[in-house]
């Protein structure tokens, strides 16, 4: 193999390489490539198929196409180009759909796990895998019917099998259905590695914690702009001696309140809930409350008062809050939540039912709901992600595109996604 | 009892004596008391116990272990371990003509239980061929001068078996060019050959008893090849034959089980395996799709760390099996490598007995099917761990 700007990887250009010491079919490698984009998008066909045609000039363009149409029907297509998650089914199992970026920063200010926001910033690019679990929810969510209380959907299943980007998936969907979406990325954040506990004004038992509450509005506050100026509040609510808010303000000005006045956040996140809970009754919108890790509202916690004893979860009013929203007691709209036993306090490795998760406090608390297992990888979903591993140029290991690679890679992950992310991160 | 008993008793304790102080003999030599007695009282044997307080080097090995080299002494020996064989057969009741080395280790075990950890410090009665090792006898007489004319080159053994070599090489040249002129050359056999190995260098020098360099073993090994070459006769084949040694055979070693059938008729074969303390027990199954179990729990969850899970692909991806099989572990002891080792050798035992001849020849050869010696060193007195030491200070 001629050690030159073609080593790594077919296809693809050493950066390191000067633009002067490219060999001349790279430029016109590129020209190629690009007119090839300019065809496939008008005959709709994925451009990422087109990179292994090669460089060699002598090709037809044409020449090129026709010979790669037949040979790509045979392989799996990891791809489709529908972005909807309302029209996606059946037929689009197992492939990964992008988001724009524009809509990721809108829809998921703090919702992605940390791992997948590192992909989408390397890839240029958010994809998400379409999967069962994930249909079925959308199924669910598509025929709710908004006259009976919010429906609980749980989502639960071993470490790394993809929960939380199954919960993703749900609130994009969601998003693009205009539901207003109440996202809370990881309740685990809000019972640890807490500095400031302050105690409430509202109500002497509880603890306020300002910071995460302030996140939490600014990103609440990004993705439902265009609700915060329609919905008004229904009460009147005294901040101090000094502020208040009347009856028939927006509710962007409670959010307000609670960015500027950080001591008050706590208290604006609470209003902002009940708010939101009581309206969405009435039917002028629709209401998802998406709480990942919601194992953390019932378990233990690792903050400590002044006095060296431990706070419970109920003591603080952030967990108090989200724990009213979670209660199926409003109708309008449906709760969707998963378990996590990753971030989870005092629990052992192995657990991931919802009995173990939960506890007994927490089962009976979000009796009855409608549980969803989310599996491990099927051979098709991980042939899937192979290849869009592949199209994507992340793998770079020789091995990696054969079949004894793609075995390896099968045993050493056992299908589980999570594993197999961390794994392909080495090659 | 006590009577038959004493004689009985007092030639065991002979015995066993003298094999502790010729051991004490070997390893330091010149008791410089006991030397002047010993030139005196030549050809008797001293049994007193003489206590050494300096240990000195071997010198004059000739000198001072004088008594051992004597003919007559081990002859003595040699005599007196039969005697003491047959009383010890008497003594646990079984045939003296018929009683083997391995059952009068048996009835020393018994008769003389030791807790020490060193097999080589418990109570032994062997042959005196075993024990006393072999000395050359005396080399000159009472004159000074030396019995063998070639005793001066420093090595008369070896040069007199050259020398004896190539007479023999001499006298078959003159044979075969008589045969030749008659045209009745015999044939080279060369089946004799065929599993044997020469003598290493070491085995030559127990044989002669001398020092030799590695130059001079492989003049000797050239001067046979070269009779080898020529005609010879059986006499001459016989003479060979001591010079070369059986190879064992070594890759038969290995048993293979058969495949074993369950209820519903899948075959299945178990294997065992071990690494340091960990023990581990294995079923594949012939039809599976590589799910693997480790008590009862999936592997992924069982093995967290990759560098395991490899450990576990490695016989499969060796033999290409990768999706094939399904597997059921239970393992214990030892920590999480050790354990990720130990089901590595029980797969790859419990796989001989799908696969070929050939590839269990691979497998060993990929070091698969060995169990891995290392373990845990023992730490010693005066150091920190096994090999460190506690910190040096100058002051």
């Amino acid at each position: 193999m001629r050690e030159n700007a073609w080593s790594s990887g077919r296809g693809g250009f050493d950066p390191r390489v000067g633009a002067r010491n490219r060999p001349r079919n790279f430029w016109r490698g590129m020209m190629l490539r690009k007119v090839i984009r300019l065809i496939s998008k008008s005959h709709k066909l994925d451009p990422g198929r087109f990179l292994h045609v090669g460089t060699r000039v002598s090709q037809n363009v044409a020449v090129g196409l026709d010979a790669q149409v037949p040979s790509e029907k045979s392989r799996t297509i990891s791809r489709t180009q529908e972005n909807d998650p309302a029209k996606h089914g059946e037929q689009h199992l197992c492939q990964h759909y992008s988001i724009p970026l524009e809509e990721l920063k809108t829809i998921f200010p703090h919702g992605l796990p940390p791992r997948f926001e590192m992909q989408v910033k390397t890839f240029s690019e958010a994809c998400l895998m379409v999967r069962e679990p994930a249909l079925e929810l959308l199924h669910y969510l598509k025929n709710t019917n908004f006259a009976n209380p919010a429906i609980r959907y749980v989502l639960y299943g071993e470490k790394g099998t993809g929960k939380t980007l199954t919960l993703c998936h749900a609130v994009h969907f969601c998003a693009k259905q205009d539901w207003l979406i109440m996202h809370v990325p990881d309740a685990h954040c809000w019972v640890k590695n807490c500095r400031d506990l302050l105690q409430s004004t509202y109500n002497k038992e509880r603890y306020d914690q300002p910071l995460k509450a302030s996140t939490w509005l600014k990103n609440f506050k990004t993705s439902n702009e265009r609700f915060l100026n329609q919905i008004k509040i229904q009460q009147k609510y005294i901040w101090n001696k000094r502020e208040s808010i009347e009856e028939g303000r927006p509710l962007g000005e409670v959010v307000e309140q609670g960015l500027n006045r950080v001591k008050n956040a706590s208290d604006a996140v609470g209003i902002v809930m009940k708010e939101l809970k009581r309206q969405s009754s009435s039917g002028s919108f629709r209401l998802l409350v998406a709480v990942d890790s919601v194992n953390a509202l019932w378990g233990r916690t690792t903050l400590k008062k002044e006095d060296k004893n431990l706070v419970a979860p109920e003591e603080l009013t952030l967990i108090h809050n989200v724990k009213k929203m979670v209660t199926n007691d409003w109708h309008g709209g449906a709760i969707v939540v998963s378990l996590s036993q990753t971030g989870s306090l005092f629990k052992p490795r192995a657990a991931y039912l919802p009995q173990d998760l939960l506890g007994k406090e927490g089962f009976d608390d979000l009796d009855p709901f409608v549980p969803i297992q989310v599996y491990n990888y099927t051979p098709k979903e991980f042939e899937s992600c192979i290849q869009y591993y592949l199209e994507n140029r992340w793998l770079q290991h020789k091995k990696a595109h054969t079949e004894e690679g793609k075995k390896e890679l099968l045993f050493l992950s056992n299908s589980n996604p999570w594993q197999l992310e961390r794994l392909c991160a080495h090659l | 009892m006590a009577a038959p008993w004493a004689p009985f008793a007092a030639t065991f304790t002979n015995f066993l004596f003298i094999r502790g102080r010729s051991g004490l003999a070997r390893s330091r030599v010149a008791w410089k008391a006991a030397a002047t007695e010993r030139r005196t009282v030549a050809g008797t044997q001293v049994l007193r116990l003489i206590h050494t307080t300096s240990p000195t080097q071997k010198k004059n090995v000739a000198t001072s272990g004088r008594e051992e080299c004597t003919v007559a002494f081990i002859k003595k020996q040699i005599e007196e371990f039969n005697i003491g064989k047959r009383h010890l057969a008497n003594m646990m009741g079984e045939d003296p003509e018929t009683f083997t080395q391995e059952d009068i280790d048996r009835a020393i075990t018994y008769l003389f239980p030791s807790g020490l950890f060193e097999k080589r410090a418990r109570p032994i009665m062997k042959h005196p061929d075993d024990i006393f090792p072999k000395r050359r006898a005396l080399q000159w007489g009472e004159d000074g001068r030396p019995f063998h004319f070639l005793f001066y080159t420093g090595k008369p053994s070896y040069y007199s078996l050259m020398h004896e070599v190539y007479g023999m090489i001499v006298d078959l040249d003159k044979c075969s060019d008589h045969l030749r002129a008659k045209g009745l050359l015999p044939q080279k056999k060369n089946q004799d050959l065929i599993g044997s190995r020469w003598l290493i260098k070491e085995e030559l020098e127990e044989m002669l008893v001398e020092k030799l360099s590695d130059q001079d073993h492989m003049r000797f090994i050239q001067l046979l090849e070269r009779l080898l070459t020529l005609p010879c006769g059986s006499t001459e084949e016989e003479y060979i034959h001591k010079f070369r040694r059986a190879i064992p055979v070594q890759s038969k070693t290995k048993l293979i089980e058969p495949l074993q059938y369950d209820e519903q008729g899948m075959a299945y074969s178990s294997g065992e395996g071990k690494r340091k303390t960990a023990k581990a027990k294995v079923i594949v199954y012939e039809h599976g799709s590589g799910r693997i179990k480790v008590n009862g729990i999936d592997y992924l969850l069982y093995f967290p760390v990759t560098q395991d899970r490899e450990q576990l692909m490695f016989p499969f991806h060796f033999l290409d099996r990768l999706g094939k099989h399904d597997m059921d572990c239970t393992v214990s002891g030892g920590g999480r490598s050790a354990q990720a080792g130990a089901i590595r050798l029980a797969t790859a035992n419990a796989l001989c007995s799908f696969v070929s001849e050939d590839e269990v020849e691979w497998l060993r050869q990929a070091g698969l099917l060995t169990t891995d010696p290392r373990v845990k060193e023992r730490k010693k007195p005066g150091q920190e761990g096994a090999r460190r030491k506690f910190t040096w200070k100058k002051r």
